[in-house]
C-alpha cells in the first residue's frame, strides 16, 4: 500500500503551492508534501512577474508586454503570456489581501536596502507606501532591530531620486525588548496589544509605538515601519497606528525572516486547505521508482520510507538555494528525480569573475517542453507524467531579472492544471 | 594554522579537482557528537527564530539559533565555553527542526546543551533540579499513584497539598493533576488475555475481512505513560482498531519514553529508560514487528531523539520501525477509504476542535486527523491554528514557568473559543491537559474516535 492521491506535487514554496491549488480547483484529489516549512517566510512577499529583462533593461513599466520578447528557453515563453495573466488571477483571488491587479503596469515599491523595486504585486500593509506616490514620507526604525536604519534608506531612497522627501528616524520600541528580539516577538506583542512598561506605565503597545512616532512626525503624511506590524492582524494594527498618528502607515518588506512572506504562506496554505488538498511538511522526498512514469515516490522519516503514489507528479523543489538544484565538483543535478540538468562540463565556466557578472548558474535548472515536462540530455521528456515549476526549472535569472515569483505562480498553475486534467 | 592537514599544492585560483584532492578531517575520532557540521550548515536566515513559542512571547530568551548553532560554534572554540542558562527556558517543542532549510539537527543541539548544562553546571541539591527531577520522573509518580488511584486523585488535588508542592518545590498550585485511572491500560490487557485474545481477535477480523488467516500482520504498541496511567481508553481504542484491521497487538515492557527526560535535561535518566524501550522493541522489530505509538511525543523520541542522542544496540532499526498510531493505518490500508463509508453517531457525534501537537509536526503528522476525518460521516473536525498549546509536557508545571505557558496557549485557547464545537481533540497528552485547563473542554484522542467510527 501507499499514501495515494491523483497529483502529487513535492516543495511548498511558491510554485508548489500555486501548482497545488491550480491542480485542486480542476477537482483532482492534491497532495502537497515539502521537506520543510515553506521557503516563503524567507522571501519578501513581494510577487514579482517581470522587473527587468534579460538584458538589463527596465525598470519595465508592463512586464506582460516584454513577455514574447523573452529567449525561448525562458519559462514564461514555454507557458504563454495568457497563462501568465490566468496564474495571476488565481493568485489574485486566493489571496484577496494582494494588490496591483487592477492594472498591467509595474509598481515601484521602496526596499528596506532603500532600492525602488519594481513589482506586480503587493501587500495592502506596503500599499501606502509606493514610490510613485509623491506625498512626503518618514521612515521609523527601531534601535534594537539593525536590518532596518531608518535615516540609511531615507538617505539611499532620496538619492535614487524618489518623487517626494523622505526622513528616517530611530526609536526605541516602547517596552525596551532585547536587542534581537525576534520579528515575532514585536508582531506578537502588536497582534494581541499587550501592554508593555513605558516609564513605569502600563500602556497598550499600539497606543505606545503611536506616542513615540508622535512627536517625531513632522508634516510628512504618511510613515513607514518595518514589516514588524502583527502577524494575523496587520490590517487592524496599521489602522489602529494610522488612526493615532493621522497619517497613512505602511510596512516595508524586510529580508529573512519575514512577516510578508509568512502571512503569504499562511494565506496561500488557507487556500489549498480549503480547496480540500492534502498537505504535509517535515520530511523529504528521497527516492522514487519508476522507469518512463513515475509509480511512486518515498518520504523518508528518520529511516523509514513511507511510499505515496499518484497519477501525475509536479516537481517543485526550488534551486540552489531551496536545494531542488544542487551542484558538486563534477556537475550539477537535481536530486529527487535525477533528471537532467544542462551545464557546462568545465564548471569554470559556471561562472564570471565579476561578482555581479552575468553568472551562468543562476539559469541553471532543468530544461522542458512546452507542457513542462523536463527533459533528458537528448530532449526527451524524462518521465511521462512528471512536471516542473518554479525555480528548479533553468533558463532564467530570477534575481536579475526580478521574475522569481512571477515564473513561480505562472509555472505552477500550468504543471498542477495540466496534471489534473491528465490525471486519471 | 590548525592541526589539520592541508593538501600540498592547494592553489585556489586554479581548478584542482584532477590532482589528488583529500578532504580534510579537522576532528579526528572523537567519542562525542560533533556537532559542528550541523552548525556551519546554518546560514543565520533566523526561520527557526520565528517558530519558536518561547521567544514570541518572552524577549529575555534568545530564541532557537542562539541555543543551537551559535552556541556550538562558541563551544567548539573555546573548551570552556559555559552553555547558557537560558538553555532552560527552551520548552523542547522542537518545532524548530521543521523550520531549517538547512538541516541543521536544531533540537538535537538542544538537548545536548541541556544535558551538558544540568549535568556540569546545575546545582544538583537545588529545588530547581528535584522538582525537574520528579517532573521528568512521572512514570514513577504515575506507578505508585496508580496502586491507590482515588486515594491519589484526592491527595494530589487536596488544596493545602498543592500550596506546599508550590512553595517548597515550585510545581504550580493552577493546574489539576489527571486523574489515575482505576484500571490500567495493563491490567486491562492482561485481564484480557493478552496476546494470545489479540492473536484471535485479529484472526477472527481477518477472517471477516477475507484476508489469509496466517496474514503477517503485528504490531507492538507502546503505550507510553499516560494512556497506561490515566487514559486507557486511549490505548484500548488502538487495540480495538488494529485488532478490527486484523492486526495482532503485543505491549511489549516499556518504560517512559524519555520525552520528558529530554525536555529537563536529565539524558541518564533517559538513556536508561531509552535501553529497556530499545532493547524490548529491537527484539520485536527483529521479528517482524512494527512499533506502534498513540501519544506524538512517544513516537518521536523513540524515532528521532534516541538515535539523535544515544548509541544502543538496536537503536536505528527501532527508530526506523515506529510509527505513530494512525499514520500507520494510513500507510498499510485504505484507511480513507474506510473513514470514507463510516458514521459516527452517539457519545462521539460532534464537533471537534482540533490542536495539532508540536511533536507531531517533524513526523509530518500535523495535518492528519483533520484531513482524515474531512469524510467522516457524522462528525467536524476543526483546526484550532498552528499556534503551540504552550504546556510542553512538564514545562507548563512549573510555578515559573506558568504565566509563560499560558502566554503561549493564549491563541489556542481563543481559537478553541471560536470553533463550533465543545470537545477538544488531540494526540498529545499534556497538550490534552493544556486545552483542558485553558477552555474546560472535555478532550479526546483521534484514536477513540476511529474506533467509534470502524469499530462495531
Amino acid at each position: 500500500m501507499a499514501i495515494e492521491s491523483e497529483v502529487l506535487v513535492v516543495g511548498g514554496g511558491l510554485a508548489g503551492l500555486t501548482g497545488a491549488l491550480a491542480a485542486a480547483r480542476e477537482g483532482a484529489d492534491v497532495r502537497l508534501v515539502s521537506y520543510k516549512q515553506s521557503t516563503l517566510r524567507q522571501a519578501s512577499g513581494l510577487v514579482d512577474v517581470l522587473g527587468y529583462t534579460p538584458d538589463g533593461a527596465g525598470p519595465l513599466t508592463d512586464p506582460f508586454e516584454a513577455i514574447p520578447s523573452l529567449p525561448d528557453a525562458h519559462p514564461y515563453r514555454k507557458v504563454g503570456v495568457h497563462t501568465v495573466r490566468e496564474a495571476l488571477s488565481l493568485f489574485d483571488e486566493a489571496v484577496p489581501t494582494y494588490e496591483g491587479g487592477h492594472t498591467d503596469a509595474n509598481a515601484l515599491l521602496p526596499t528596506h536596502g532603500g532600492t525602488v523595486k519594481p513589482t506586480a504585486r503587493y501587500p495592502a500593509g506596503a500599499s501606502a507606501g509606493l514610490a510613485s506616490d509623491a506625498r512626503d514620507t518618514l521612515l521609523v526604525g527601531i534601535e534594537e532591530m539593525v536590518d532596518f536604519d531608518a535615516p540609511h534608506v531615507a538617505a539611499h531612497l532620496d538619492a535614487a531620486g524618489v518623487p517626494f522627501d523622505v526622513r528616517g528616524e530611530t526609536i526605541r520600541f516602547p517596552g525596551d525588548l532585547r536587542a534581537d528580539a525576534k520579528v515575532t516577538r514585536y508582531a506578537k506583542l502588536l497582534d494581541t496589544d499587550s501592554e508593555v512598561a513605558v516609564r513605569g506605565r502600563m500602556v497598550p503597545a499600539r497606543e505606545a509605538l503611536a506616542q513615540r512616532v508622535n512627536p517625531l512626525l513632522e508634516d510628512e503624511e504618511r510613515v513607514g515601519f518595518p514589516a514588524i506590524l502583527g502577524d494575523d492582524n496587520p490590517g487592524e494594527i496599521r489602522a489602529e497606528l494610522s488612526d493615532r498618528l493621522g497619517v497613512d502607515v505602511f510596512e516595508v518588506p524586510m529580508g529573512p525572516p519575514s512577516l510578508p512572506g509568512l502571512r503569504l504562506e499562511d494565506a496561500l496554505f488557507s487556500a489549498l486547505d480549503e480547496a480540500g488538498a492534502s498537505i504535509e511538511t517535515g520530511n523529504p522526498v528521497v527516492d522514487f521508482e519508476g522507469e518512463d512514469r513515475i509509480e511512486r515516490v518515498f518520504i523518508e522519516k528518520n529511516g523509514a520510507k513511507i511510499p505515496n503514489s499518484a497519477d501525475q507528479y509536479v516537481l517543485a523543489t526550488g534551486g540552489f538555494v531551496g536545494k531542488g538544484v544542487e551542484s558538486d565538483r563534477e556537475g550539477v543535478y537535481e536530486p529527487v528525480f535525477d533528471c537532467h540538468v544542462p551545464h557546462a562540463s568545465d564548471r569554470y565556466d559556471w561562472f564570471e569573475g565579476d561578482l555581479f557578472g552575468d553568472h551562468e548558474f543562476a539559469r541553471y535548472g532543468v530544461a522542458t517542453d512546452d507542457d513542462l515536462r523536463p527533459l533528458d540530455a537528448s530532449e526527451h521528456s524524462e518521465f511521462e507524467n512528471l512536471r516542473a515549476a518554479g525555480s528548479v526549472l533553468g533558463g532564467y535569472d530570477f534575481a536579475a531579472e526580478k521574475s522569481g515569483s512571477g515564473v513561480s505562480i505562472a509555472t505552477g498553475y500550468a504543471a498542477g492544471q495540466r496534471a489534473a486534467q491528465e490525471a486519471r | 594554522m590548525s592541526d589539520a592537514e592541508s593538501p600540498s599544492e592547494f592553489d585556489p585560483v586554479a581548478p584542482n579537482t584532477g590532482e589528488e584532492f583529500e578532504p580534510v578531517d579537522v576532528f579526528p575520532d572523537s567519542d562525542d557528537f560533533d556537532l559542528r557540521p550541523g552548525a556551519d550548515s546554518c546560514y543565520k536566515c533566523s526561520t527557526c527564530d520565528t517558530n519558536c513559542p518561547v521567544a514570541e512571547v518572552d524577549d529575555d530568551f534568545p530564541g532557537p539559533k542562539f541555543q543551537g548553532p551559535e552556541q556550538w560554534r562558541l563551544k567548539q572554540s573555546d573548551d570552556d565555553h559555559d552553555v547558557d542558562d537560558s538553555v532552560m527556558d527552551c520548552s523542547n517543542c522542537m518545532r524548530c527542526d521543521n523550520a531549517c532549510p538547512s538541516g541543521v539537527p536544531l533540537s538535537q543541539m538542544h538537548n545536548t546543551a541541556r544535558g551538558e548544562y544540568v549535568s556540569e553546571q546545575m546545582d544538583k541539591l537545588s529545588v530547581e533540579y528535584v522538582r525537574n527531577r520528579i517532573l521528568a520522573n512521572y512514570r514513577t509518580s504515575a506507578f505508585f499513584a496508580s496502586k491507590v488511584p482515588r486515594l491519589a486523585n484526592a491527595a494530589m488535588n487536596f488544596g493545602p497539598a498543592r500550596w506546599l508542592m508550590e512553595k517548597t518545590l515550585g510545581v504550580t498550585s493552577e493546574r489539576d493533576f489527571p486523574e489515575f485511572a482505576t484500571q490500567t491500560f495493563r491490567e486491562w490487557w492482561a485481564d484480557r488475555g493478552g496476546q494470545a485474545q489479540s492473536r484471535e481477535n485479529a484472526r477472527a477480523a481477518r477472517e471477516r475481512r477475507g484476508l489469509p488467516a496466517d496474514a503477517d500482520k503485528k504490531v507492538a504498541y507502546f503505550h507510553g505513560c499516560y494512556s497506561n496511567y490515566n487514559t486507557p481508553e486511549v490505548g484500548k481504542a488502538m487495540v480495538r482498531v488494529y485488532e478490527a484491521f486484523g492486526y495482532e497487538v503485543v505491549a511489549p515492557k516499556q518504560k517512559c519514553s524519555g520525552t520528558p527526560m529530554f525536555a529537563n535535561g536529565m539524558l541518564d535518566d533517559a538513556r536508561r529508560h531509552a535501553e529497556t524501550n530499545v532493547s524490548s522493541m529491537a527484539d520485536l522489530v527483529e521479528e517482524g514487528y512494527h512499533a506502534i505509538a498513540s501519544c506524538t511525543s512517544c513516537s518521536m523520541a523513540l524515532r528521532q531523539e534516541y538515535p539523535e542522542l544515544f548509541d544502543i544496540d538496536g537503536i536505528d532499526e527501532v527508530a526506523e520501525n515506529t510509527f505513530e498510531a494512525v499514520e500507520y493505518l494510513r500507510i498499510h490500508e485504505d484507511l480513507r477509504e474506510e473513514v470514507r463509508e463510516a458514521e459516527v453517531d452517539g457519545d462521539l457525534a460532534e464537533e471537534f476542535a482540533y490542536h495539532a501537537p508540536c511533536h507531531s509536526r517533524n513526523q509530518g503528522l500535523d495535518r492528519q486527523a483533520v484531513e482524515l476525518f474531512r469524510d467522516l460521516d457524522g462528525v467536524d473536525v476543526e483546526d484550532v491554528g498552528d499556534s503551540c498549546s504552550g504546556i510542553s509536557g512538564t514545562y507548563g508545571w512549573k510555578e515559573e514557568k506558568y504565566e509563560k505557558s499560558m502566554a503561549i496557549g493564549e491563541e489556542m485557547f481563543e481559537h478553541m473559543d471560536h470553533a463550533a464545537g465543545e470537545t477538544g481533540m488531540t494526540e498529545c497528552p499534556t497538550c490534552a491537559m493544556q486545552m483542558e485547563h485553558g477552555s474546560g473542554y472535555e478532550i479526546r484522542h483521534p484514536l477513540e474516535l476511529l474506533e467509534a467510527a470502524l469499530v462495531e
